[in-house]
Protein backbone atom coordinates (compact mmCIF):
# COMPACT_ATOMS: atom_id res chain seq x y z
CA UNK A 1 0.00 0.00 0.00
CA UNK A 2 1.21 2.91 -0.66
CA UNK A 3 1.82 5.88 2.06
CA UNK A 4 -0.67 9.07 1.69
CA UNK A 5 1.54 12.55 1.95
CA UNK A 6 0.10 14.73 4.19
CA UNK A 7 -1.65 16.46 0.85
CA UNK A 8 -3.36 13.68 0.21
CA UNK A 9 -4.51 12.89 3.32
CA UNK A 10 -6.15 16.25 3.63
CA UNK A 11 -7.64 15.63 0.54
CA UNK A 12 -8.98 12.86 1.44
CA UNK A 13 -9.90 13.33 4.99
CA UNK A 14 -13.79 13.11 4.51
CA UNK A 15 -13.28 9.75 3.28
CA UNK A 16 -10.42 8.69 6.09
CA UNK A 17 -12.43 9.63 9.06
CA UNK A 18 -15.35 7.30 8.22
CA UNK A 19 -15.27 4.21 9.53
CA UNK A 20 -16.11 1.98 6.87
CA UNK A 21 -13.12 4.15 4.74
CA UNK A 22 -10.24 4.57 7.51
CA UNK A 23 -6.89 5.09 6.12
CA UNK A 24 -6.68 0.98 4.50
CA UNK A 25 -9.94 2.14 2.27
CA UNK A 26 -8.58 4.80 0.65
CA UNK A 27 -5.61 3.06 -0.32
CA UNK A 28 -7.50 0.75 -1.47
CA UNK A 29 -9.25 3.01 -3.58
CA UNK A 30 -5.55 4.76 -4.73
CA UNK A 31 -4.74 1.05 -5.83
CA UNK A 32 -7.76 0.25 -7.87
CA UNK A 33 -8.73 0.97 -11.51
CA UNK A 34 -12.03 1.81 -13.39
CA UNK A 35 -12.66 1.67 -16.96
CA UNK A 36 -15.25 4.23 -17.68
CA UNK A 37 -17.14 3.44 -21.10
CA UNK A 38 -18.33 6.82 -22.75
CA UNK A 39 -17.73 9.78 -21.45
CA UNK A 40 -20.85 12.09 -21.88
CA UNK A 41 -23.85 12.28 -20.10
CA UNK A 42 -23.47 9.15 -17.45
CA UNK A 43 -19.52 9.31 -18.17
CA UNK A 44 -19.46 12.93 -16.79
CA UNK A 45 -20.57 12.10 -13.24
CA UNK A 46 -18.81 8.85 -13.09
CA UNK A 47 -15.23 10.32 -14.28
CA UNK A 48 -15.95 13.43 -11.79
CA UNK A 49 -16.84 11.74 -8.85
CA UNK A 50 -14.35 8.96 -9.28
CA UNK A 51 -11.33 11.20 -9.89
CA UNK A 52 -12.22 13.50 -7.58
CA UNK A 53 -12.55 9.99 -4.96
CA UNK A 54 -8.65 9.34 -5.82
CA UNK A 55 -8.92 6.13 -7.09
CA UNK A 56 -5.71 5.45 -8.70
CA UNK A 57 -6.22 4.19 -12.48
CA UNK A 58 -9.05 6.10 -14.70
CA UNK A 59 -9.57 4.44 -18.01
CA UNK A 60 -11.69 6.51 -20.14
CA UNK A 61 -13.00 5.53 -23.91
CA UNK A 62 -13.94 7.92 -26.08
CA UNK A 63 -14.11 8.73 -29.64
CA UNK A 64 -16.47 11.50 -30.38
CA UNK A 65 -16.08 15.40 -30.32
CA UNK A 66 -17.46 17.80 -27.54
CA UNK A 67 -20.91 19.20 -29.38
CA UNK A 68 -22.71 22.46 -28.70
CA UNK A 69 -25.92 20.48 -27.62
CA UNK A 70 -23.77 18.30 -25.49
CA UNK A 71 -23.26 20.59 -22.70
CA UNK A 72 -26.88 20.48 -20.90
CA UNK A 73 -25.90 17.39 -19.48
CA UNK A 74 -22.31 16.52 -20.07
CA UNK A 75 -20.60 18.22 -16.82
CA UNK A 76 -17.39 17.68 -17.90
CA UNK A 77 -17.61 20.19 -20.38
CA UNK A 78 -17.97 23.45 -21.37
CA UNK A 79 -18.76 25.88 -23.73
CA UNK A 80 -15.32 27.07 -24.48
CA UNK A 81 -14.84 23.01 -25.41
CA UNK A 82 -17.26 22.67 -27.89
CA UNK A 83 -15.13 21.41 -30.99
CA UNK A 84 -12.64 19.62 -29.18
CA UNK A 85 -12.14 16.16 -28.93
CA UNK A 86 -13.90 14.83 -25.66
CA UNK A 87 -10.81 12.55 -24.72
CA UNK A 88 -8.50 15.48 -24.26
CA UNK A 89 -10.74 17.59 -22.68
CA UNK A 90 -11.89 15.48 -20.12
CA UNK A 91 -8.23 14.16 -19.63
CA UNK A 92 -7.14 17.98 -18.81
CA UNK A 93 -10.59 18.41 -16.74
CA UNK A 94 -9.62 15.10 -14.50
CA UNK A 95 -6.45 15.92 -14.45
CA UNK A 96 -6.60 19.50 -13.00
CA UNK A 97 -9.55 18.02 -10.60
CA UNK A 98 -7.12 14.89 -9.23
CA UNK A 99 -3.36 15.07 -10.41
CA UNK A 100 -2.90 11.88 -8.21
CA UNK A 101 -5.25 9.79 -10.81
CA UNK A 102 -4.01 8.53 -13.62
CA UNK A 103 -5.83 8.93 -16.24
CA UNK A 104 -5.65 6.03 -19.50
CA UNK A 105 -7.40 7.97 -22.29
CA UNK A 106 -8.47 5.50 -24.80
CA UNK A 107 -9.56 6.96 -28.12
CA UNK A 108 -11.30 4.71 -29.67
CA UNK A 109 -14.85 2.77 -30.97
CA UNK A 110 -15.06 -0.91 -29.26
CA UNK A 111 -15.22 -3.78 -31.20
CA UNK A 112 -14.81 -7.25 -31.28
CA UNK A 113 -10.74 -7.16 -31.68
CA UNK A 114 -10.35 -4.38 -28.87
CA UNK A 115 -12.31 -5.03 -26.25
CA UNK A 116 -11.09 -7.80 -24.49
CA UNK A 117 -7.56 -6.72 -23.95
CA UNK A 118 -8.94 -2.75 -22.37
CA UNK A 119 -11.49 -4.58 -20.19
CA UNK A 120 -8.68 -6.86 -18.83
CA UNK A 121 -6.65 -3.99 -17.62
CA UNK A 122 -9.23 -2.69 -14.91
CA UNK A 123 -10.73 -3.84 -12.16
CA UNK A 124 -14.00 -2.54 -12.28
CA UNK A 125 -16.21 -1.37 -15.43
CA UNK A 126 -18.37 1.49 -16.08
CA UNK A 127 -21.05 1.55 -19.10
CA UNK A 128 -21.87 5.13 -19.81
CA UNK A 129 -22.40 4.53 -23.33
CA UNK A 130 -25.02 5.45 -25.53
CA UNK A 131 -25.96 2.62 -27.84
CA UNK A 132 -26.82 -1.09 -28.19
CA UNK A 133 -23.82 -2.06 -29.96
CA UNK A 134 -21.13 -0.95 -27.40
CA UNK A 135 -23.43 -1.89 -24.63
CA UNK A 136 -23.35 -5.44 -25.86
CA UNK A 137 -19.90 -6.21 -26.28
CA UNK A 138 -19.22 -4.57 -22.85
CA UNK A 139 -21.15 -7.34 -21.16
CA UNK A 140 -19.77 -10.04 -23.27
CA UNK A 141 -16.31 -8.44 -22.27
CA UNK A 142 -16.93 -7.91 -18.99
CA UNK A 143 -18.67 -11.49 -18.08
CA UNK A 144 -16.09 -13.16 -20.14
CA UNK A 145 -13.20 -11.65 -18.50
CA UNK A 146 -14.92 -11.81 -14.91
CA UNK A 147 -15.25 -7.80 -14.41
CA UNK A 148 -18.40 -6.42 -12.42
CA UNK A 149 -20.03 -3.89 -14.91
CA UNK A 150 -21.67 -0.81 -13.16
CA UNK A 151 -24.62 -0.38 -15.99
CA UNK A 152 -26.74 2.53 -16.70
CA UNK A 153 -29.00 4.47 -18.87
CA UNK A 154 -31.22 7.32 -19.11
CA UNK A 155 -34.21 8.45 -21.62
CA UNK A 156 -36.06 11.76 -20.73
CA UNK A 157 -37.16 11.65 -17.30
CA UNK A 158 -36.05 7.87 -16.68
CA UNK A 159 -33.02 6.25 -15.58
CA UNK A 160 -32.38 2.83 -14.95
CA UNK A 161 -28.74 1.36 -13.12
CA UNK A 162 -27.78 -2.06 -11.62
CA UNK A 163 -24.59 -4.09 -11.28
CA UNK A 164 -24.24 -7.12 -13.13
CA UNK A 165 -21.63 -9.45 -11.63
CA UNK A 166 -22.02 -13.13 -13.24
CA UNK A 167 -22.16 -15.56 -12.22
CA UNK A 168 -23.68 -14.13 -8.47
CA UNK A 169 -26.25 -12.13 -10.07
CA UNK A 170 -27.67 -11.94 -14.16
CA UNK A 171 -25.71 -10.36 -16.81
CA UNK A 172 -27.47 -7.77 -19.42
CA UNK A 173 -27.96 -10.66 -21.73
CA UNK A 174 -29.94 -12.73 -18.68
CA UNK A 175 -32.56 -9.79 -19.11
CA UNK A 176 -32.30 -8.78 -22.63
CA UNK A 177 -30.81 -11.49 -24.61
CA UNK A 178 -30.74 -9.63 -28.12
CA UNK A 179 -30.86 -6.06 -29.17
CA UNK A 180 -34.14 -4.67 -29.78
CA UNK A 181 -35.33 -3.77 -33.34
CA UNK A 182 -33.74 -0.16 -33.73
CA UNK A 183 -37.28 1.81 -34.94
CA UNK A 184 -38.15 0.68 -30.74
CA UNK A 185 -35.25 2.58 -29.33
CA UNK A 186 -34.92 6.33 -29.67
CA UNK A 187 -31.36 7.63 -28.46
CA UNK A 188 -30.90 10.55 -26.08
CA UNK A 189 -30.73 12.58 -29.69
CA UNK A 190 -34.38 11.79 -30.47
CA UNK A 191 -35.99 11.03 -27.03
CA UNK A 192 -34.48 13.85 -25.62
CA UNK A 193 -33.56 13.94 -21.99
CA UNK A 194 -33.45 16.01 -18.84
CA UNK A 195 -29.56 16.92 -18.01
CA UNK A 196 -30.07 16.13 -14.36
CA UNK A 197 -31.01 12.56 -15.07
CA UNK A 198 -27.97 11.31 -16.30
CA UNK A 199 -26.24 13.65 -13.31
CA UNK A 200 -28.34 11.16 -10.60
CA UNK A 201 -28.17 7.99 -12.72
CA UNK A 202 -24.27 8.14 -13.06
CA UNK A 203 -23.62 9.76 -10.00
CA UNK A 204 -25.35 6.47 -8.26
CA UNK A 205 -22.67 4.31 -10.68
CA UNK A 206 -19.86 6.08 -9.31
CA UNK A 207 -21.17 4.89 -6.06
CA UNK A 208 -21.30 1.64 -6.81
CA UNK A 209 -17.90 1.67 -8.14
CA UNK A 210 -16.60 2.48 -4.84
CA UNK A 211 -18.96 -0.05 -3.15
CA UNK A 212 -17.64 -2.46 -5.12
CA UNK A 213 -13.92 -1.63 -4.85
CA UNK A 214 -14.07 -1.41 -0.84
CA UNK A 215 -16.68 -4.26 -0.49
CA UNK A 216 -18.93 -2.12 1.30
CA UNK A 217 -22.86 -2.53 1.90
CA UNK A 218 -25.46 -4.33 -0.54
CA UNK A 219 -24.23 -3.65 -4.18
CA UNK A 220 -26.98 -3.52 -7.47
CA UNK A 221 -26.45 -7.47 -8.21
CA UNK A 222 -29.31 -8.93 -9.30
CA UNK A 223 -31.42 -5.75 -8.79
CA UNK A 224 -32.40 -3.19 -11.18
CA UNK A 225 -32.88 0.20 -10.12
CA UNK A 226 -35.57 2.52 -12.13
CA UNK A 227 -36.11 6.37 -11.20
CA UNK A 228 -39.16 8.09 -12.42
CA UNK A 229 -37.80 12.05 -12.00
CA UNK A 230 -41.37 13.02 -12.77
CA UNK A 231 -43.02 11.31 -9.72
CA UNK A 232 -39.79 11.77 -8.11
CA UNK A 233 -39.89 7.37 -7.49
CA UNK A 234 -37.41 4.66 -7.43
CA UNK A 235 -38.34 1.16 -7.65
CA UNK A 236 -36.01 -2.11 -7.56
CA UNK A 237 -36.95 -4.81 -9.78
CA UNK A 238 -34.98 -8.34 -8.44
CA UNK A 239 -33.39 -9.45 -11.44
CA UNK A 240 -32.53 -13.33 -12.07
CA UNK A 241 -30.08 -15.11 -14.08
CA UNK A 242 -31.46 -16.88 -17.68
CA UNK A 243 -30.42 -20.44 -17.43
CA UNK A 244 -30.62 -20.50 -20.79
CA UNK A 245 -28.31 -17.19 -21.25
CA UNK A 246 -26.12 -17.37 -24.48
CA UNK A 247 -23.57 -16.03 -22.41
CA UNK A 248 -23.57 -17.06 -18.77
CA UNK A 249 -26.37 -19.70 -18.70
CA UNK A 250 -25.69 -23.21 -18.52
CA UNK A 251 -24.57 -24.12 -22.17
CA UNK A 252 -23.44 -20.94 -23.76
CA UNK A 253 -23.01 -20.42 -27.08
CA UNK A 254 -21.02 -16.85 -27.05
CA UNK A 255 -17.33 -17.50 -26.10
CA UNK A 256 -15.78 -14.32 -27.39
CA UNK A 257 -17.37 -10.69 -28.14
CA UNK A 258 -18.77 -9.94 -31.57
CA UNK A 259 -19.49 -7.25 -32.94
CA UNK A 260 -23.23 -6.98 -33.78
CA UNK A 261 -24.13 -6.94 -37.39
CA UNK A 262 -24.68 -3.41 -38.80
CA UNK A 263 -27.81 -2.21 -38.79
CA UNK A 264 -29.62 -4.25 -41.46
CA UNK A 265 -32.29 -0.80 -41.41
CA UNK A 266 -29.67 0.90 -42.51
CA UNK A 267 -28.57 -0.97 -45.39
CA UNK A 268 -30.01 0.09 -49.15
CA UNK A 269 -32.27 2.57 -48.38
CA UNK A 270 -31.63 5.04 -51.04
CA UNK A 271 -30.85 8.84 -50.28
CA UNK A 272 -31.40 11.57 -51.64
CA UNK A 273 -28.72 14.72 -50.69
CA UNK A 274 -30.25 18.38 -49.60
CA UNK A 275 -29.33 20.04 -53.27
CA UNK A 276 -30.66 17.06 -55.36
CA UNK A 277 -33.84 17.79 -53.54
CA UNK A 278 -33.65 21.10 -53.20
CA UNK A 279 -33.20 21.01 -56.89
CA UNK A 280 -36.70 18.87 -57.38
CA UNK A 281 -38.28 21.12 -55.02
CA UNK A 282 -37.14 24.14 -57.23
CA UNK A 283 -38.83 22.38 -60.18
CA UNK A 284 -41.95 21.54 -58.45
CA UNK A 285 -40.78 18.22 -59.44
CA UNK A 286 -40.28 16.38 -55.78
CA UNK A 287 -42.11 13.73 -53.87
CA UNK A 288 -43.70 14.72 -50.53
CA UNK A 289 -41.20 14.90 -47.95
CA UNK A 290 -42.40 13.53 -44.60
CA UNK A 291 -40.39 14.49 -41.50
CA UNK A 292 -40.65 12.48 -38.91
CA UNK A 293 -39.13 14.43 -36.30
CA UNK A 294 -40.95 15.76 -33.13
CA UNK A 295 -43.49 18.68 -33.43
CA UNK A 296 -41.30 20.42 -30.77
CA UNK A 297 -38.51 20.12 -33.12
CA UNK A 298 -40.39 20.64 -36.35
CA UNK A 299 -41.44 24.07 -34.74
CA UNK A 300 -37.78 25.14 -34.69
CA UNK A 301 -36.97 24.02 -38.09
CA UNK A 302 -38.45 22.60 -40.93
CA UNK A 303 -38.43 21.71 -44.83
CA UNK A 304 -40.68 24.42 -46.97
CA UNK A 305 -44.37 22.11 -47.89
CA UNK A 306 -43.02 19.17 -45.76
CA UNK A 307 -45.75 17.05 -43.98
CA UNK A 308 -44.99 16.10 -40.07
CA UNK A 309 -45.41 12.60 -39.15
CA UNK A 310 -43.53 11.60 -36.17
CA UNK A 311 -41.60 8.34 -35.79
CA UNK A 312 -43.31 7.50 -32.52
CA UNK A 313 -46.72 7.68 -34.40
CA UNK A 314 -46.01 6.91 -37.87
CA UNK A 315 -47.52 3.31 -37.58
CA UNK A 316 -50.65 5.22 -36.73
CA UNK A 317 -50.43 7.51 -39.35
CA UNK A 318 -49.30 5.56 -42.01
CA UNK A 319 -52.95 4.54 -43.45
CA UNK A 320 -53.38 8.25 -44.25
CA UNK A 321 -50.26 7.48 -47.12
CA UNK A 322 -50.44 5.83 -49.83
CA UNK A 323 -48.73 3.10 -50.62
CA UNK A 324 -47.78 3.32 -54.46
CA UNK A 325 -46.80 7.23 -54.28
CA UNK A 326 -43.45 8.62 -53.86
CA UNK A 327 -41.76 10.23 -50.90
CA UNK A 328 -38.80 11.57 -49.61
CA UNK A 329 -37.89 10.81 -45.55
CA UNK A 330 -36.33 13.52 -43.32
CA UNK A 331 -35.25 13.92 -39.32
CA UNK A 332 -32.64 16.05 -37.84
CA UNK A 333 -29.40 14.46 -38.84
CA UNK A 334 -30.82 11.20 -40.52
CA UNK A 335 -31.28 8.54 -38.05
CA UNK A 336 -35.14 8.91 -37.47
CA UNK A 337 -35.63 8.01 -41.30
CA UNK A 338 -33.86 5.24 -41.83
CA UNK A 339 -36.10 3.80 -38.87
CA UNK A 340 -38.97 5.52 -40.84
CA UNK A 341 -38.05 3.91 -43.51
CA UNK A 342 -37.74 0.55 -42.21
CA UNK A 343 -41.55 0.84 -40.84
CA UNK A 344 -42.63 1.74 -43.74
CA UNK A 345 -41.11 -0.35 -46.20
CA UNK A 346 -42.32 -3.70 -44.19
CA UNK A 347 -45.87 -1.65 -44.75
CA UNK A 348 -45.24 -2.06 -48.24
CA UNK A 349 -44.37 1.00 -49.47
CA UNK A 350 -42.13 0.88 -52.23
CA UNK A 351 -41.03 4.69 -53.66
CA UNK A 352 -38.86 5.73 -50.52
CA UNK A 353 -36.12 7.87 -49.85
CA UNK A 354 -34.11 9.22 -47.43
CA UNK A 355 -32.35 13.04 -47.06
CA UNK A 356 -28.68 12.61 -46.45
CA UNK A 357 -28.13 13.98 -43.06
CA UNK A 358 -31.55 15.23 -42.59
CA UNK A 359 -32.60 18.73 -41.53
CA UNK A 360 -29.19 19.85 -40.79
CA UNK A 361 -27.79 19.08 -44.11
CA UNK A 362 -30.57 21.17 -46.24
CA UNK A 363 -29.44 23.94 -42.93
CA UNK A 364 -26.09 23.70 -43.97
CA UNK A 365 -25.95 23.17 -47.48
CA UNK A 366 -29.32 25.36 -48.84
CA UNK A 367 -30.57 27.44 -46.10
CA UNK A 368 -27.92 29.00 -44.09
CA UNK A 369 -30.84 31.24 -42.23
CA UNK A 370 -32.53 28.39 -41.04
CA UNK A 371 -32.80 27.96 -37.24
CA UNK A 372 -29.87 24.69 -36.19
CA UNK A 373 -30.14 22.85 -32.94
CA UNK B 1 -60.32 -8.01 -12.43
CA UNK B 2 -58.90 -5.41 -11.76
CA UNK B 3 -55.06 -4.53 -12.67
CA UNK B 4 -52.93 -1.38 -12.65
CA UNK B 5 -50.81 -0.96 -15.65
CA UNK B 6 -47.76 0.52 -15.67
CA UNK B 7 -45.21 1.79 -18.65
CA UNK B 8 -41.85 2.85 -18.66
CA UNK B 9 -39.45 5.05 -20.85
CA UNK B 10 -39.91 5.11 -24.91
CA UNK B 11 -43.38 2.57 -23.95
CA UNK B 12 -44.69 6.11 -22.56
CA UNK B 13 -45.06 8.34 -25.54
CA UNK B 14 -45.68 5.48 -28.30
CA UNK B 15 -48.66 4.39 -25.76
CA UNK B 16 -49.12 7.88 -24.76
CA UNK B 17 -50.04 7.03 -21.11
CA UNK B 18 -47.60 5.94 -18.40
CA UNK B 19 -50.56 3.92 -16.32
CA UNK B 20 -53.91 3.19 -16.54
CA UNK B 21 -56.32 1.26 -14.58
CA UNK B 22 -57.53 -2.38 -16.69
CA UNK B 23 -60.71 -3.86 -16.02
CA UNK B 24 -60.52 -7.10 -17.69
CA UNK B 25 -63.86 -9.68 -17.72
CA UNK B 26 -62.04 -12.73 -17.39
CA UNK B 27 -61.16 -14.13 -13.86
CA UNK B 28 -57.92 -15.69 -15.76
CA UNK B 29 -55.12 -14.01 -17.10
CA UNK B 30 -51.66 -14.39 -17.69
CA UNK B 31 -48.89 -12.10 -18.49
CA UNK B 32 -48.63 -13.35 -22.02
CA UNK B 33 -52.75 -13.13 -22.16
CA UNK B 34 -52.57 -9.69 -20.89
CA UNK B 35 -50.06 -7.83 -23.00
CA UNK B 36 -52.33 -9.58 -25.65
CA UNK B 37 -54.99 -7.87 -24.93
CA UNK B 38 -53.53 -4.59 -24.37
CA UNK B 39 -52.02 -4.62 -27.10
CA UNK B 40 -55.63 -5.31 -29.32
CA UNK B 41 -58.38 -3.69 -27.33
CA UNK B 42 -56.68 -0.55 -25.17
CA UNK B 43 -54.10 0.32 -27.67
CA UNK B 44 -55.28 -0.88 -30.79
CA UNK B 45 -53.28 1.55 -33.21
CA UNK B 46 -50.29 1.80 -31.25
CA UNK B 47 -50.39 -1.56 -29.22
CA UNK B 48 -47.81 -3.27 -31.58
CA UNK B 49 -44.83 -2.31 -29.64
CA UNK B 50 -46.46 -4.07 -26.39
CA UNK B 51 -45.75 -7.26 -27.99
CA UNK B 52 -42.05 -7.23 -28.35
CA UNK B 53 -40.05 -9.82 -26.54
CA UNK B 54 -37.58 -7.18 -25.95
CA UNK B 55 -40.46 -5.38 -23.31
CA UNK B 56 -39.72 -6.81 -20.17
CA UNK B 57 -42.89 -7.77 -18.24
CA UNK B 58 -43.10 -7.07 -13.77
CA UNK B 59 -45.80 -8.37 -11.86
CA UNK B 60 -45.81 -6.22 -8.05
CA UNK B 61 -42.10 -5.32 -8.52
CA UNK B 62 -41.30 -8.62 -9.65
CA UNK B 63 -39.67 -9.56 -13.22
CA UNK B 64 -42.23 -12.14 -14.67
CA UNK B 65 -41.98 -15.07 -17.25
CA UNK B 66 -45.14 -14.89 -19.80
CA UNK B 67 -46.39 -17.52 -18.69
CA UNK B 68 -46.81 -15.75 -14.90
CA UNK B 69 -50.64 -15.56 -14.08
CA UNK B 70 -51.75 -12.19 -13.33
CA UNK B 71 -54.42 -11.74 -10.20
CA UNK B 72 -56.66 -9.42 -8.99
CA UNK B 73 -55.27 -6.22 -7.51
CA UNK B 74 -51.96 -6.69 -8.89
CA UNK B 75 -49.72 -4.07 -10.31
CA UNK B 76 -47.95 -5.23 -14.08
CA UNK B 77 -44.98 -3.19 -14.97
CA UNK B 78 -43.72 -3.22 -19.29
CA UNK B 79 -40.52 -1.79 -19.84
CA UNK B 80 -38.19 -1.51 -22.91
CA UNK B 81 -34.23 -1.70 -23.06
CA UNK B 82 -32.83 2.21 -22.85
CA UNK B 83 -29.89 2.85 -24.17
CA UNK B 84 -29.12 6.60 -24.14
CA UNK B 85 -26.28 7.41 -22.06
ZN1 LIG C 1 -26.27 -13.88 -18.72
Amino acid sequence: MTELSPDELLRYSRHIVMPEITLAGQQTLMASSVLCVGAGGLGSPVCLYLAAAGIGRLGLVEFDTIDLSNIQRQVLYDTRDVGQPKLDTAHARLSQLNPHVQIDAHALRLAADNVMPLVKQYDVIVDGSDNFATRYLVNDAAVLSGKPLVHASVFRFEGQITVFDSPRGPCYRCLFPEPPPAELVPSCAEGGVLGMLPGIIGSMQALEVVKLILGLGEPLVGRLLLFDGLSAQWRELPAQRAPDCALCGQSPTIHEPTDLPAASWADGAPRISASELAGLLNAGEAPTVIDVREPQEYAIAAIPDSKLLPLMELSIHAASLDPGKPYILTCHRGGRSLKAFEQLRAAGFSNLQVLDGGIDAWAEQIDPEMRRY
Amino acid sequence: MAVRIVFFASLREQLACSSLDWEGRSPQETVASLREKLAREQFPESGAVLLADTVLAAVNQVMAQPEQAVADGDEVAFFPPVTGG
